[in-house]
Parts: C-alpha cells; sequence; structure tokens
C-alpha cells in the first residue's frame, strides 16, 4: 500500500497519469462487483432453493380428500404467510373509525378482544404464528411490529392477549372450542376445511402434481367450480404428504389477478411444542376483560356457524363497514341456487341500506361506493370485491353471494 | 477484499502499532467535546422517557393513551417492569439519535482530518491508506456500540430507580425470568449497534468524497432522513426492502418466544451488505484521492 500511495503523491508525466487514471477506475470495480454479487444472490438463490417439484407417488383426487380427513395431527408448530386481496375500497382511517365506533360502546372496547382484532386478518399481509398441542392446547399469535397479538387457549380457559396495549381478553372454558370455531379462519387447515365442505356435485376436484411448501413434499389438490357465474376461479390446497395436513391454501379469483386469499406455512414442525408455549398468566398491570356474552353477539355467532369459506369473505366488510348491524340482526336469511352460486337473500323490509337509514354523509358515500344497476326486480346497488358482490335493492332486499354481477341481478329478477 | 491490501503493505508493520494507531483513534474520537455531547444526548433520552411515563402514570393511568397503543414500542410495560424501558429507549433513539450521531462521527472521520490539514501527517506515517481508513471505520462501529450501550445502560438505570423489576413477560404471553430478560436486554443492544454499521459505513463513504467534514456530515444526516421517509412511502414498497432502516426495529422480534428470526437476520444480512459496498466504494474512493489537505 504504501508505495502506491506515495507514488500518487509524486505522479508526473502524461503515460504515469493515464496509468494511474485506470488504476483508480479499477478499484471502483470492487464495490460494483459487491452489489452485483449481492444483487445475483438475491435474485438466485430462491431460483435454486425452488429445487423442483418433488416425486411423489400418483394418488387420486379422492385419496387425497380421505388423507385430509384422516390427517390427525395432534401436534404442531409454526410460521404462517396469510396475504388476503378482497379488492375492498380502501377506508383507511374510515374504517377503523366505524369499526371503534361500533364496537367500544357495547364491548369496553378492548383491543385485545379475538373477534376485534382477528378481523384484522381481511386484508393485506401478516404473519402468524401457530403451535397446537392436542384439542385443549392452542396458541395463535399476530405478528405485528413490535408487538404481537396472542390467543392462548389452554384447557378452560381462553386468553386474548395484545402486547401493544397490554390488555388482556379473558374468555371461559365451555366456550372454548366454540369461540375457536367463530374467529375468522386462519391456518391453510382452516381454508381447507371450509373449502371442502363445499365439494359437491358442482365441484371439480383433482390432482394438480406436487410441490415443496416450507421445506416439505407436499401434493396439490385442485378445487374448481364446475358451474359459470361464480367469482371464485380455484382453489389449491397443498397438502403435506407424509401427515395429510394441508400447508397451504391459495383462493384465485375467476377474473384474474393476484390470489384474494393466500395462506400458507413457511415454516413447520411436527414436534411436541414447549409446554410453556401455553402458559399464560396476565402481565402486572395489565388490563383484563372478561368476556361478556351480548345478545348481538350470540346473534352474529349464530349467523357465522353455517359458514362457509365465503362467508368469511363476507364477515370482512361486514365488520369493517357499519353494515355488519343491518346484517347481524336479521334471521330471515334465505339461500338461492346451490353450490358455488349459492346467493344469500336477506330481507330487511325497509328502504335499502345506504341510501336509506344509515343516511346522511355516510349514505351518500356508501353509494359512491357501489354501482346502480337496474332490471325487472327495480333497481338498487352494486357493491363490488373481488370474491363477493352484494346487490342492494331499493326496497331494502339484500343479495349476497360470491358470484358475479349478473348473476345477482338474474336472481333478483328471478325472485320477483 | 481489502485484507489483501494490508498485506501488501511495503515495511512490515507490527500489529502492534495498528493497534496502537486505533487506540490513538479511539482516544482522540472519544475525547472530543462533540461526541461527548452525542453520549449525553443519547444517555438523556431514557430519563426523559421515564420520567414522562413516570409522571403520566403517577394517577394510576396506563400509559400511550389506554388503549390506543401509540408512541414507541414497548411503551406500555414499562410501568410494570423497568426493564422495558431499555427497550422503549432503543426504539425511540434508533430511528434518528442514534444513526444521527453515528453519520456526525463517521461523516467527521476523514473529511474532519482533511479539513483540519492533519490528513497528510497521519498518511506520512507509516500506516498507508487502507489502513487507515480500516482504523477509522473500526473506531466508528466502536463508537455505534458505544452509544447503544449508553442508551441500555442509561435506560436500565432509570428504569431500575423509578420502576420494579422482575421476571417479564414476553410480547407472546410467556414468562421469563429477569437475568434472562437482562440478557436478552444485552442481545437486542448488541443487534442494535450492529443495525448501525451500514450507516457507519455509509458516513465513511461520504467523508472519503469531501474535505469538509460538516459537509460529510450533513450529507449522512441528510441521507439517513430522505430514506427514513421514503421507507413510509407506501409505492415505493418494491424498493423499501433495501433500505438499510427497513428492519431496523426487527430487534423487537428479540422478545417473542420463540425468537422470531427471519427479520432480524435479513436486517443483519442488510447491513453487512451495506457495510461491503460502501466499505469498498470508500476504499476505492480514498486509496485513489489526492490528499491536499
Amino acid at each position: 500500500m504504501a508505495p502506491y500511495a506515495s507514488d500518487e503523491n509524486t505522479t508526473a508525466g502524461e503515460g504515469d497519469e493515464q496509468r494511474s487514471g485506470r488504476r483508480k477506475a479499477a478499484r471502483y470495480v470492487v464495490p460494483v462487483t459487491v452489489v452485483g454479487v449481492a444483487a445475483a444472490t438475491i435474485g438466485l438463490v430462491p431460483a435454486l432453493a425452488d429445487s423442483g417439484d418433488p416425486d411423489l407417488p400418483k394418488i387420486t383426487a379422492q385419496q387425497l380428500i380421505e388423507k385430509i380427513a384422516k390427517s390427525d395431527v395432534q401436534q404442531l408448530s409454526g410460521t404462517v404467510k396469510i396475504s388476503t386481496d378482497l379488492g375492498l375500497p380502501d377506508l383507511g382511517g374510515l374504517e377503523s373509525s366505524l369499526m371503534s365506533g361500533a364496537a367500544s360502546p357495547d364491548e369496553g372496547g378492548s383491543s385485545a378482544d379475538p373477534t376485534s382484532k382477528l378481523t384484522e386478518l381481511a386484508s393485506g399481509t401478516h404473519t402468524l404464528r401457530v403451535a397446537l398441542d392436542g384439542p385443549e392446547k392452542q396458541k395463535l399469535s399476530l405478528l405485528e411490529n413490535a408487538a404481537e397479538y396472542s390467543v392462548v387457549h389452554n384447557g378452560k380457559d381462553v386468553w386474548g392477549y395484545d402486547s401493544k396495549s397490554n390488555e388482556v381478553y379473558h374468555g371461559t372454558a365451555a366456550q372454548g372450542p366454540e369461540h375457536e370455531k367463530e374467529q375468522p379462519p386462519a391456518t391453510p387447515k382452516d381454508f381447507a376445511e371450509e373449502a371442502l365442505k363445499a365439494v359437491d356435485d358442482t365441484t371439480s376436484v383433482t390432482v394438480d402434481g406436487t410441490a415443496q411448501v416450507a421445506g416439505r413434499d407436499a401434493y396439490k389438490l385442485l378445487i374448481k367450480p364446475k358451474q359459470s357465474g361464480s367469482t371464485v376461479g380455484a382453489i389449491t390446497v397443498a397438502v403435506d404428504a407424509k401427515t395429510g395436513t394441508p400447508l397451504k391454501f391459495t383462493l384465485t379469483p375467476a377474473g384474474g389477478g393476484a390470489a384474494v386469499v393466500d395462506a400458507g406455512f413457511t415454516q413447520v414442525s411436527f414436534d411436541r411444542p414447549a409446554a410453556s408455549t401455553f402458559d399464560f398468566t396476565p402481565p402486572k398491570g395489565a388490563k383484563v376483560t372478561e368476556e361478556k356474552v351480548t345478545e348481538e353477539k350470540a346473534i352474529e355467532e349464530k349467523a357465522s356457524a353455517g359458514a362457509g369459506a365465503r362467508e368469511h369473505a363476507e364477515h370482512a366488510p361486514k365488520a369493517g363497514e357499519d353494515l355488519g348491524k343491518g346484517f347481524g340482526g336479521l334471521d330471515g336469511m334465505k339461500t338461492l341456487g346451490e353450490g358455488w352460486n349459492a346467493i344469500a337473500v336477506l330481507d330487511t323490509g325497509g328502504e335499502g341500506v345506504p341510501s336509506g337509514k344509515a343516511g346522511g354523509d355516510l349514505g351518500g358515500f356508501m353509494n359512491s361506493l357501489g354501482d346502480k344497476v337496474t332490471g325487472k326486480f327495480g333497481s338498487g346497488t352494486v357493491f363490488s370485491t373481488r370474491l363477493v358482490n352484494a346487490l342492494i335493492t331499493d326496497d331494502g332486499k339484500v343479495y349476497v353471494g360470491a358470484v358475479t354481477k349478473d348473476a345477482l341481478v338474474k336472481a333478483a329478477d328471478a325472485g320477483k | 477484499m481489502s485484507r489483501a491490501d494490508v498485506v501488501e503493505s511495503a515495511r512490515p508493520v507490527s500489529p502492534l502499532w495498528t493497534f496502537g494507531l486505533l487506540r490513538n483513534e479511539l482516544t482522540t474520537t472519544f475525547r472530543r467535546w462533540r461526541t461527548l455531547a452525542l453520549l449525553a444526548v443519547l444517555a438523556g433520552v431514557p430519563v426523559l422517557v421515564g420520567i414522562a411515563v413516570k409522571i403520566e402514570t403517577g394517577d394510576g393511568s396506563s400509559p400511550g393513551g389506554g388503549g390506543g397503543g401509540g408512541g414507541p414500542a414497548f411503551i406500555s410495560q414499562i410501568t410494570n417492569n423497568g426493564l422495558f424501558l431499555v427497550f422503549t429507549a432503543l426504539a425511540a433513539t434508533l430511528p434518528f439519535f442514534l444513526p444521527m450521531a453515528i453519520g456526525v462521527v463517521a461523516g467527521d472521520a476523514i473529511a474532519g482530518e482533511a479539513n483540519a490539514g492533519t490528513l497528510r501527517y497521519l498518511l506520512v506515517s507509516p500506516a498507508g491508506r487502507t489502513r487507515l481508513l480500516l482504523t477509522k471505520y473500526a473506531t466508528v462501529v466502536l463508537f455505534c456500540l458505544a452509544a447503544t450501550l449508553v442508551v441500555a445502560v442509561s435506560a436500565l438505570t432509570v428504569g431500575a430507580l423509578l420502576f420494579p423489576l422482575g421476571d417479564l413477560t414476553t410480547i407472546s404471553g410467556t414468562h421469563i425470568s429477569f437475568a434472562e430478560g437482562l440478557g436478552r436486554a444485552l442481545l437486542i443492544a448488541l443487534v442494535v449497534a450492529a443495525s448501525l454499521i451500514g450507516v457507519a459505513a455509509l458516513g465513511l463513504f461520504v467523508s472519503t468524497l469531501t474535505n469538509s467534514g460538516i459537509a460529510a456530515m450533513a450529507t449522512t444526516v441528510g441521507l439517513l432522513i430522505t430514506v427514513q421517509i421514503l421507507d413510509q412511502i407506501p409505492q415505493l414498497h418494491a424498493l423499501q426492502p433495501y433500505f438499510f432502516s427497513h428492519y431496523w426495529l426487527s430487534f423487537a422480534d428479540l422478545m417473542r418466544e420463540p425468537v422470531y428470526w427471519d427479520d432480524l437476520a435479513k436486517n443483519l444480512g442488510l447491513q453487512a451488505l451495506y457495510a461491503a459496498v460502501f466499505g469498498s466504494a470508500a476504499w476505492a474512493r480514498f486509496t485513489t484521492k489526492d490528499i491536499t489537505a
């Protein structure tokens, strides 16, 4: 180094200068190379790691479904990445203000309440951690920035803990398992079960090759609606070849584009999780909210009891927008059609929801989100998302389903 | 890559000499009033946070505005366990105070010497440019560690004085003992210090570009602010994983049970990449530039 350095300070003559100029430039090759190598590594490693689809013995769709049904995984822990893109209008701050407005008066506004917290999953990308040890012990954590929201079910207790606000929600024993069901599905297994419920003669189910998920060999089960008119394009479930546990769930819309729901393990282990994982005692000084079963909540529970995968999607705008109460309070719900094209019909008996009672600025705002349609049934407003469409007629009927706009209008016409 | 150059040095220089150079640099840096003032400001942040939380919760209410969960991470847990003040203080200083201090020290490293006219005397001594640069970078990295530890120790002291200590609850809701909590706090401080080596390399590179110490500091701190702002713009989400500040707050993942390593690994990898790119760029610039001052 030293000779070079002194050389530079005493340089004289054209040739020397040119040479040193070239050498100067050559040194910058080093940082450029580092950038290049880094870029290549970032670009290539995922491609190399994707070592192709594993070779697994052939299996029929029927056998695979049986495998899922027989699967009896009692111990599991892992990380799940879930992305949802329902194409809901971006309500931003308005959404949360509506939500808190709707939730706080009757529920004490605990941010640790599982029902209010897990509806966050309805949009964006989230990382979850799950741990299971038998039917008595489950834990689900939603990883947030420098905070975490956990639901722990251990024996007769259900705890919700929000580390950001240091609030604890406590539910009790008997409600435990039911409680779990009431929550929106979060793991690939939950989604797969919901999807398989919908399998009947309106559905084609095939095995679509194999894949690697979270480092494990898996079969891919492809579920497709046979009828046209559904907004569901296809559902793919990756099923672990050894244990039959669904590892990845992808729902793509008929309209193309990114998946509406994409939930998959990024890391999974079938060993027994540490017992301490399920031990929860409220930290000192945390605000503990005990569960209250209000009448409204009971109705909501009833409404979501007969839910399918589509209901989940429906659940989201329900909680997000104030429509929730209108939907939840109704018991005159009918279903038109079957299989994937089923449409739920609600009769609010009054005026159309957005232009009527909700009234004022909100009404106008809601109208601006929907499209006006007319048909034999009269006129109404269609609210669309990428998966679920809803038609609210001016005489107060609500048609909701995972079907196209035209199918909704047709159903409304037929219903007249 | 720069190791090769150290070996290529003309005169054999004893390793002791390098150590002497480093020690010399360290005493010069840490004796400066500017450095001491920066460290004092950093030590003051946890004191302010601690007193503010103490006053706010004097009437028994919870900090962070109740259920809002506002403010820096972990702030709602401080009243129950003083150890959380360490995490809160690091979360509060990491976005700006700490990197700004690093930017000042790193920006000054070469340009400051050039500005004061001492750089060529340093090069006259049998140090060699690469060795001098490495020494400067080592000094800045040690300053990163010192600055982080100052924040952590100050926060721990204030936390112990104002709030109770004891077993703590991780953000996953599990319990760990106070000793393990202290261990994690130390680990977090090390991760935070490591999060700053990217900025340190960037500052050093900027410092080789100019002969004005002030210009180098201003540029480094300006870049820091710009990147932090860009990191908030949703339209740039495709680029954001490559910003050096993007994974900074991942140190909080050490408080999960089990620890979630993905983002931590990304953060450390990214810092190493920044150190390699800007370190080698600084080397390319510094070893070829004409030293006139």
